[in-house]
């Protein structure tokens, strides 16, 4: 499982450039990222080479920030292969919470990241269906 | 004291003897009085009953400050025994001048509260109110030599040698404000000792507001039963209402002191139980008469008897003062009700901003903004709008008025060290 990176943003100016600057500054790389928001809030979600570090830089610089799990796992870059990918996780009722794309130097699959409810179950499902699923040593290392 | 133990109907006939009382002598002896009577066309014998006493004009602090330094008394100065004055963090002080009768009438209403709180002759009680201008300390020291105890003058300060003489004069009984009771355990504490083993009994605290939580503080430190009192300068000092060994709510010494709640809003007289801004008639009063006194304090009456058997009306705890009153909707908000509500989510810190949204001049919407903290922020926004949504609910059963809620980042709200800005208007 991988260690992302969370962090609440509020909807004013200047606020995605301070966590940057404060990663950036602490010599952490960004691996990939996303952002969701709402008319009031955004979370930016964040997959970095050092999470720890990165998790204690931002709270010490008051960024609200916090670690969850997700996985990594590698999807085939052709039509419908993530559809078939989601397909054995919807069959155990395996929900969702979001999912989005690493980047990655090129390679014949995608990289997704998600986040869903039952993360045990959902490893074990992907598993059980050879799904790639990617280590932490890569995502942090690569 | 018997007059705690008045029937509603002895209350009432002598709350209408007391009224009509004041309203004489005001009429008579203050040139400040007679002159609202005569500017609302208004005469004393007109005023029989409570519905009619509704009709004379409020006196509000602004008319006391006005009146600096002596126009609201009502006797020669030849005849005033003592001066005190309310602190004047806004403009000039307010005044109050007693005579020889007005300094008894205070000393016994002061022995009521005293007594009512549990305090008796055999009791040593340390009153660490300064002693001063501020009513505080003389009140409660001539009230509790009324009631017969030792008192102990120590006035404000010097908490170490408070301590000491706490312990060699084994005193019983504490007068102080809440947040003084709490330093002085802490520095007991400091200085090695278990504030425990003071053997303190009873806590008189007044002077300023105290949540459930002090309270439970003090009691837990000291092993002590806190009680309440209220008073104000404007209208005599402490000894207008204090709690008895229950603790749900200060009595008022109702055949002294006249109550009345009002929406402060209209000035509309509210029943018994409704929430609003107490106004206190002192009906004995010679030096500086006052009639219906606005006292700012956001309160309701509780009419219901109490357990301890007691007749007069108890007063709730303040919980606001009108000059902080924000109307929306025709909804009156509190911004206290607003920081209880958000005490109970720990999800949330205590600072908040209100944000008024204006549309051509009226409130249209309320937003209040509220700092996350970290415990409250997780990855998942089902789980941070759940959060939005809870506090939202609890602040719609609060307020009778559904605000909408900001979720902040921490330490995004300002912060003084002072009284905080927290109200803020933007038109849309």
């Amino acid at each position: 499982m991988i260690k992302q990176i969370s962090v609440f943003l509020e909807n004013k100016s200047g606020r995605l450039i301070r966590v940057a600057q404060v990663l950036g500054e602490a010599g952490i790389n960004i691996r990939g990222l996303s952002i969701a928001d709402t008319s009031d809030f955004g979370i930016l979600r964040m997959i970095v080479d050092q999470p720890d570090k990165a998790l204690t830089e931002l709270k010490d610089k008051e960024v609200m920030a916090t670690a969850t799990e997700v996985i990594a796992m590698e999807v085939p870059d052709t039509p419908g292969g993530l559809a078939k990918i989601l397909s054995y996780l919807e069959a155990e009722g395996i929900n969702i919470e979001y999912l989005y794309s690493f980047i990655e130097k090129p390679t014949s699959n995608a990289i997704i990241m998600m986040r869903v409810e039952r993360i045990n179950d959902a490893l074990e499902v992907l598993k059980k269906n050879n799904v790639p699923i990617v280590g932490e040593e890569r995502i942090y290392t690569f | 004291m018997q007059s705690d133990f008045y029937s509603v109907e002895e209350f009432s006939t002598r709350q209408g003897k007391g009224l009509q009382q004041a309203l004489n002598y005001a009429y008579q002896n203050s040139p400040f009085y007679r002159r609202v009577f005569d500017e609302n066309n208004l005469k004393p014998e007109q005023i029989k009953t409570p519905a009619d006493y509704a009709r004379v004009p409020f006196t509000t602090k602004n008319d006391l400050r006005q009146a600096y330094p002596y126009g609201m008394a009502a006797v020669p100065l030849e005849e005033i025994l003592r001066i005190h004055a309310s602190s004047g963090t806004t403009g000039k002080p307010i005044v109050a001048g007693y005579t020889r009768a007005d300094l008894d009438c205070w000393a016994e209403g002061v022995a009521r509260i005293c007594e009512m709180a549990g305090v008796t002759s055999k009791d040593i009680a340390q009153v660490s109110f300064g002693y001063g201008l501020f009513t505080g300390g003389f009140g409660l020291h001539y009230g509790l030599e009324r009631l017969g105890a030792t008192v102990v003058p120590f006035s404000s300060g010097n908490t170490e040698r408070q301590l000491s003489l706490m312990q060699d004069f084994q005193t019983s009984v504490l007068v102080s404000t809440p947040s003084f009771a709490i330093y002085m355990a802490e520095i007991a504490r400091e200085l090695g000792y278990n504030p425990r083993d003071f053997g303190l009994r009873i806590g008189l605290f007044g002077g300023e507001p105290c949540s459930d939580a002090m309270r439970e503080d003090i009691e837990s430190q000291w092993g002590l039963k806190a009680t309440l009192n209220y008073g104000l300068t404007e209208v005599v000092g402490p000894g207008i209402s204090g709690e008895c060994l229950e603790t749900a709510g200060m009595h008022i010494l109702e055949d002294v002191y006249y109550p009345e709640i009002i929406d402060p809003q209209s000035g509309k007289s509210l029943a018994d139980g409704e929430k609003g801004e107490l106004v206190l008639t002192p009906m004995f009063k010679e030096a500086f008469p006052v009639l219906r006194y606005r006292t700012g304090d956001i309160t309701r009456l509780i009419a219901e008897p109490c357990l301890c058997g007691r007749t007069t009306r108890r007063m709730d705890y303040i919980t606001g003062r009108s000059d902080d009153m924000i109307i929306i909707k025709g909804v009156n908000v509190f911004p206290s009700q607003i920081e209880e509500v958000l005490a109970g989510f720990r999800e949330v810190s205590p600072h908040y901003c209100l944000v008024l949204k204006k549309e051509k001049g009226f409130i249209k919407d309320l937003e209040v903004q509220i700092e996350l903290t970290p415990e409250g922020f997780t990855d998942s926004f089902k789980e941070l709008e759940a959060l939005d949504n809870r506090i939202r609910q609890r602040l719609r059963s609060t307020l009778s008025l559904a605000p909408r809620v900001k979720l902040m980042e921490p330490k995004s709200l300002e912060r003084t060290t002072g009284k905080a800005k927290r109200i803020f208007a933007v038109e849309e």
